[in-house]
């Protein structure tokens, strides 16, 4: 890599560091690199690239964080690309790394939210519940209503989490339940990476780069 | 005779009558029927018995006057029977007897050897009945069935007078009745007998269901029952038993119960009536028949439930067996579903047949307020005591019927064992932690029983809890992660303080499912599952459920873990999980202390900390907790040392927040009935820390420091320091927090320790007016805070000044009331201040007063040892300062004698107290012969060759003011006890010298004692004392030389002018 290359990632660096919370300079520089270096194995196979396609995020998603579920890995895809281009650029990328690695109580809770609000309409409905829930139960082949389970699974949480009685989940709703109950906040799939694999991500990252 | 021998006498194994207050007065009623027999029925007397009884005797011919041919040794009497043979034949030592006239004529012979002659004739002819009457009149007459026509069986007899003897038959009859009855007189039942049998005939009933029973048998080992409605033999009702069952449950071995007025436990194994050993008790006492019999076959406790609630709600035994095919039925259907629907059964099973009650039997809620009305039930069955089981409850059903009532009768059971079953509940509602108390053996010895299984009482419906949590449980088990996290936090929102939640979550699978999320990788379920956990173990049951599925191991694990809030909820689950033995055991055996203790690490004095810092602080606190928990057993103590959690603790202990310090000083203090801990609490600087906390607002923490203090002040630099850090003040107002006993307890447990120095005691105590306000404790108080009271009211006794205080605040009065306790511990410490109070002489004329002295005394009676000689320790200043100690000491009827039985103890203390207070007692002279008469010579010379110090000491004391009385000093002598008293003089022990110096100069006004001290070389030694600076001491071995060497000179003499 040439030298202006590394003063250019220097100075995107210094920017960076400033929008966002919670990396320093370094942090922001090492992330940078890794995000071209993502960018190249995408580039490797030829085709032009404004980021990271939802394709390598998922991959990503899957190999680093350990996450199975296409469905919510779409989810936290679409979370990430906030300008709804089909890519993750540079910016997307380290701004969602920043609450996805090492976010705050609230930003988590807005990006939970964000994520299982569905068609983001800044409410979680009985239908996205269930959409999002519809896979985590094993259906009894016995049973009359397979979905019945599920269905009570839903209106259990929702009496629980719809403090206002709406029959949704605004987020405040989301807000306070979880500020009550933590184990409510990735409360329809995981989409956050749990503790481990944000350890090894970070040395992986900011360590084993500061070497190079 | 016969009855009466078999059912009343205790025979030992060897075939022989006990010696039992039982057993003489049955013999003494015996002999004065013989005795008076000839002299009122001349004519039964004459019949002849069928067989002749033998007894070896200790009679001799020389015995035997007119009437009698004598040749030799051996003797016939002149009375013949038909055939010609002598009614009475000895040859000795064998004698036969073959009528009564001459067994009375015998046993006047016998004079007063007649009871031993009695004695032996019963116990070498057991079946004397048998012998007298012939086997087919004693059948009839063991039966006891009066009505049985006796006649007959003199038609089949071939024999004489017949008459006669259905005669002799009556009367045998009578006496045994009037015998029998006597001796009842004699023991009173207590317990409710008709509650008991219908208990028993509950269970009997639950034996006879075919393939559904819960037990294969029931019955009683005796099917004689006393008038007073035992069936146990007289002389174990002494004891309160009231019957033996032999109970054959299905899945384990049989059960031998005794039923006795304290309650019910397993003996040594009676099978039948008449079993001479066995009885002792080999189980816990349960305080109904259900409980025990839950406990010991799970196979009952499972089922039992079930059937009560069938049985409670449903009327009579018929109806019992209706509801019992259905389930049988029910039985069947579920055999067609698939296998593995099968382990849920058991749930489903009590559902259905729950619903089923409901759906018949819809009026149940009306039932049960009938049901307390049940005790009518009751006086109407105990009219009809005597009927049989069967009889009974089908009269009571037609009663019943009559009535019109439905049902008044829950089940029988329940109404006996309810007593039982409410403890129970109310053992699991105190806070185990409430329980937990100052004094070392606490720790161990209140440890929470494991209690048996009980499942949710299904005579109530089932709350609407229940079904809900078994819908969860079954998410849980059939969902993924974010399923089972969401299910968790549903199952959060119940109640799980409440029992019925914990129990239903047991009850439908839910335990084994939120221990297998401890060994998942996913923390978020660990998370939720722990949640749960740590909030349901506090009932008891579960707790020892979660041990059982070896659910604490994997909690053990998740202490590792890297994520802080896991190792926190995991170390709470612990504390909370831990609080009996086993469980502590297990958290050792998996390295949990250790992973407890390293817990503990963390930065605590700091003004600000970051919020991982706070989040360590909260780890160390729950580890501080689980700690506390585990600390309740020694080998958990030491480990806790090993690795190396004192300084840790220590460290925590300057931390500023309460709820940290708590758990902390919990363990501190729990860890300090351990010497180690004591010192290192001592070293480490702990005190400080801990006499700081004292002054904290929080009571718990407040008592826990000083129950620390109570337990570490045992050590007199420890005393020092808490009143160089000011902590005896704070102490003493603790004493105002009359409220709060357990504080109360420690406070007061406190200063009795800290007063043990008296530097204390002059310096600080008396400054706050200590003294006064434990005076105002004596009454009114639990007994752990009198016995600390008293124990500091005792050390403070030591000071002069203290004494007149505790008599001018009216301490006395009530100090001698407590005289009167039981509790072994209090006495102790009564007995040693009221020893205190009375080495002065106004307070000893108020005790006397009191009557305090024969209190005292009467104290020697006490089992425990300690308390004898506590008590015997306080009589020495009682007889010392009393006025007219003697005429005192002889008005207590019986009093001399039992402290010289006393002298028989082996335990060396009692008996150098008891030396101690006869040496005050002997100063007495017509006191000391009485002591002499009672023996008090040779008891005293057989103690001797001891080697305690302190018994030689007070030992000595004894003989030497013993010797003042008539041929006592030679008696000594001839006991052989001046050998040994020379040997004292080799101790190291001065105060042995002093006292055994003056008993030797006492023994050695007899002259062949000053022979045997020669021989034994005991001049030298005493020339050596004659040099001591202690002038009695100097006279005594002085004099006790010069009267050697006056029988020396004499004996010179002797033999120079004779």
């Amino acid at each position: 890599m040439s030298s202006l290359n590394r003063k250019l990632i220097q100075t995107l660096a210094e920017t960076i560091s400033k929008q966002v919370d919670h990396f320093n300079k370094t942090e922001v520089e090492c992330l940078i690199r890794e995000f071209n270096v993502l960018l190249g194995e995408c580039a490797a196979s030829g085709r032009a690239v404004n980021g990271l396609d939802k394709e390598k995020f998922r991959s990503i998603l899957h190999n680093n964080f350990g996450m199975t579920d296409d469905m919510i890995m779409d989810l936290v895809f679409r979370t990430f690309d906030r300008d709804n281009d089909s890519f993750v650029s540079l910016k997307e990328w380290i701004e969602g790394l920043s609450v996805f690695l090492r976010g705050t109580m609230d930003e988590k809770i807005k990006y939970c939210f964000q994520v299982y609000d569905l068609n983001s309409d800044n409410y979680i409905s009985r239908e996205e519940m269930f959409h999002l829930l519809k896979n985590s139960l094993i259906r009894q082949p016995t049973e009359e209503d397979p979905d019945e389970g599920i269905k009570d699974l839903v209106e259990i949480t929702l009496k629980r989490m719809d403090h206002d009685h709406d029959g949704r989940l605004s987020f405040s709703d989301f807000e306070k339940a979880v500020k009550e109950e933590n184990l409510l906040l990735e409360a329809f799939g995981t989409c956050l990476p749990d503790i481990m694999s944000t350890e090894a991500f970070e040395q992986h990252v900011f360590q084993e780069q500061l070497v190079l | 005779m016969g009855l009466s021998l078999t059912k009343a006498a205790q025979w030992t194994t060897a075939g022989k009558l006990e010696f039992t207050p039982m057993n003489e007065s049955l013999l003494k009623e015996l002999l004065s029927f013989v005795e008076d027999f000839s002299s009122r029925h001349p004519q039964e007397a004459e019949h002849v018995f069928e067989e002749p009884l033998r007894w070896s005797t200790t009679l001799g011919a020389s015995d035997f006057k007119t009437d009698y041919y004598i040749s030799g040794i051996d003797v016939q009497s002149h009375e013949k029977d038909s055939g010609g043979q002598p009614l009475l034949q000895l040859s000795p030592p064998t004698v036969c007897v073959r009528s009564f006239s001459q067994l009375s004529k015998l046993v006047h012979l016998a004079a007063d050897k007649k009871l031993e002659e009695l004695r032996a004739c019963l116990e070498e002819n057991k079946d004397a009945m048998v012998k007298i009457l012939g086997p087919c009149f004693a059948d009839i007459l063991e039966k006891e069935d009066t009505h049985t026509d006796v006649l007959h069986l003199v038609d089949k007899d071939q024999g004489k007078d017949p008459e006669f003897k259905i005669n002799l038959f009556h009367l045998l009859q009578n006496m045994n009745k009037q015998l029998l009855s006597k001796l009842l007189e004699e023991i009173e039942v207590e317990l409710n007998l008709t509650a008991l049998k219908n208990d028993i005939e509950s269970l009997k009933r639950l034996c006879s269901e075919g393939e559904k029973r819960l037990l294969k048998s029931v019955r009683y080992t005796s099917d004689f029952e006393f008038s007073n409605g035992c069936r146990a033999p007289l002389w174990r009702q002494v004891y309160g038993d009231i019957c033996y069952l032999v109970v054959e449950p299905c899945d384990t071995e049989n059960l031998y119960i005794t039923c006795s007025t304290a309650g019910f436990f397993l003996n040594g194994g009676i099978k039948q009536e008449g079993a001479e050993s066995g009885y002792e008790r080999t189980s816990d006492t349960y305080k109904d028949l259900l409980t025990l019999l839950k406990s010991r076959s799970p196979y009952f406790a499972e089922h039992i439930n079930k059937q009560a609630s069938a049985v409670q709600e449903l009327p009579s035994t018929q109806s019992v067996h209706r509801h019992v095919e259905s389930v049988d039925m029910e039985e069947q259907g579920e055999l067609q579903r698939s296998y593995e629907q099968q382990e849920k059964n058991v749930q489903d099973k009590s559902r259905k047949q729950h619903l089923l009650n409901k759906k018949k039997y819809e009026p149940c809620p009306r039932w049960k307020k009938l049901g307390l009305m049940s005790p009518c039930g009751k006086a109407e069955e105990r009219k009809s005591r005597n009927s049989s089981g069967m009889e009974m409850s089908s009269e009571i059903r037609k009663k019943k019927q009559g009535s019109g009532a439905k049902s008044k009768m829950k089940a029988e059971f329940s109404l006996s064992s309810l007593p039982g079953r409410l403890s129970s509940s109310q053992k699991i509602k105190t806070p185990a932690r409430a329980t937990e108390l100052s004094s070392e053996s606490s720790s161990q010895s209140e440890e929470e029983e494991e209690q048996s299984e009980r499942r949710l009482e299904s005579n109530t419906d089932l709350p609407p809890e229940y079904w809900q949590i078994q819908k969860l449980v079954k998410y849980l088990k059939g969902g993924d992660q974010t399923a089972t996290v969401l299910t968790l936090c549903a199952m959060l929102d119940f109640n799980l303080m409440q029992e019925t939640c914990q129990l239903a979550i047991r009850d439908v699978g839910g335990l084994e499912v939120l221990i297998n999320l401890l060994d998942t990788d996913e923390v978020k379920c660990k998370i939720g599952s722990l949640k749960i956990l740590r909030k349901i173990s506090h009932n008891v049951q579960i707790r020892q459920t979660i041990v059982d599925m070896g659910g604490l191991q994997s909690i053990v694990k998740i202490l590792d873990s890297p994520v802080k809030d896991l190792k926190a909820l995991a170390a709470e689950t612990i504390a909370s999980v831990a609080r009996f033995r086993r469980a502590r055991r297990t958290v050792r055996l998996y390295g949990g202390i250790k992973k407890l203790v390293n817990l503990l690490h963390c930065v605590t004095n700091l003004a600000s900390l970051t919020a991982n810092q706070q989040k360590d602080v909260e780890v160390a606190r729950c580890g501080a907790l689980a700690l506390w928990s585990c600390s309740k057993c020694t080998k958990n103590k030491e480990a806790i040392r090993k690795a190396g959690g004192i300084p840790l603790l220590g460290r925590l202990l300057k931390s500023p927040h309460e709820n940290m310090l708590v758990p902390v000083v919990g363990t501190l203090q729990e860890c300090a009935s351990q010497e180690s801990y004591r010192i290192a609490i001592q070293t480490e600087g702990m005190v400080k820390d801990l006499v700081k906390n004292l002054n904290s607002d929080n009571e718990e923490l407040q008592m826990h420091c000083a129950n620390a203090i109570f337990k570490c002040a045992e050590d007199e630099q420890t005393r020092d320091l808490v009143r160089k850090y000011k902590g005896l003040q704070p102490l003493v107002s603790l004493l105002a927090k009359v409220n709060n006993k357990q504080l109360l307890a420690a406070a007061t447990g406190a200063i009795w320790k800290c007063s043990i120095s008296v530097d204390n005691v002059a310096e600080r105590f008396q400054e706050y007016k200590v003294l006064e306000s434990l005076v105002e404790l004596l009454t009114d108080q639990p007994e752990d805070v009198l016995v600390n009271v008293v124990g500091a009211l005792g050390e403070f006794a030591q000071i002069p000044a203290s004494k007149t205080i505790i008599r001018q605040c009216g301490g006395i009065k009530p100090l001698v009331n407590l005289l009167s306790g039981t509790n072994p511990e209090l006495l102790v410490n009564v007995t040693k201040t009221v020893g205190a109070c009375a080495t002065d002489q106004d307070n000893m004329a108020i005790i006397d007063q009191l009557d305090g002295v024969r209190l005292v005394w009467s104290l020697l009676k006490n089992p425990s040892a300690d308390v004898q000689s506590s008590a015997a320790w306080a009589l020495c200043p009682c007889i010392e300062n009393a006025k007219d100690s003697g005429e005192m000491v002889r008005s207590l009827v019986g009093g001399l004698e039992l402290i010289v039985n006393l002298l028989k103890s082996t335990n060396d203390e009692v008996l150098a107290s008891v030396c101690a207070a006869i040496a005050k007692i002997a100063k007495d002279k017509e006191n000391l012969a009485v002591l002499t008469d009672h023996g008090v010579v040779p008891l005293l010379a057989k103690l001797t060759n001891t080697t305690d110090d302190k018994l030689r000491q007070h030992l000595a004391e004894a003989i030497g003011h013993c010797c003042m009385w008539g041929s006592n000093r030679a008696s000594f002598g001839e006991a052989g006890a001046v050998a040994p008293l020379v040997r004292y003089l080799k101790s190291k022990d001065a105060t042995v010298h002093q006292s055994t110096a003056m008993a030797l100069y006492q023994l050695s006004k007899d002259p062949s004692n000053c022979i045997t001290m020669h021989e034994k070389g005991v001049v030298k030694p005493l020339i050596h004392i004659m040099g001591s600076n202690d002038k009695t001491l100097q006279e005594a071995a002085a004099g006790c030389v010069r009267n050697i060497r006056l029988l020396a000179v004499a004996n010179r003499k002797a033999i120079l002018f004779y």
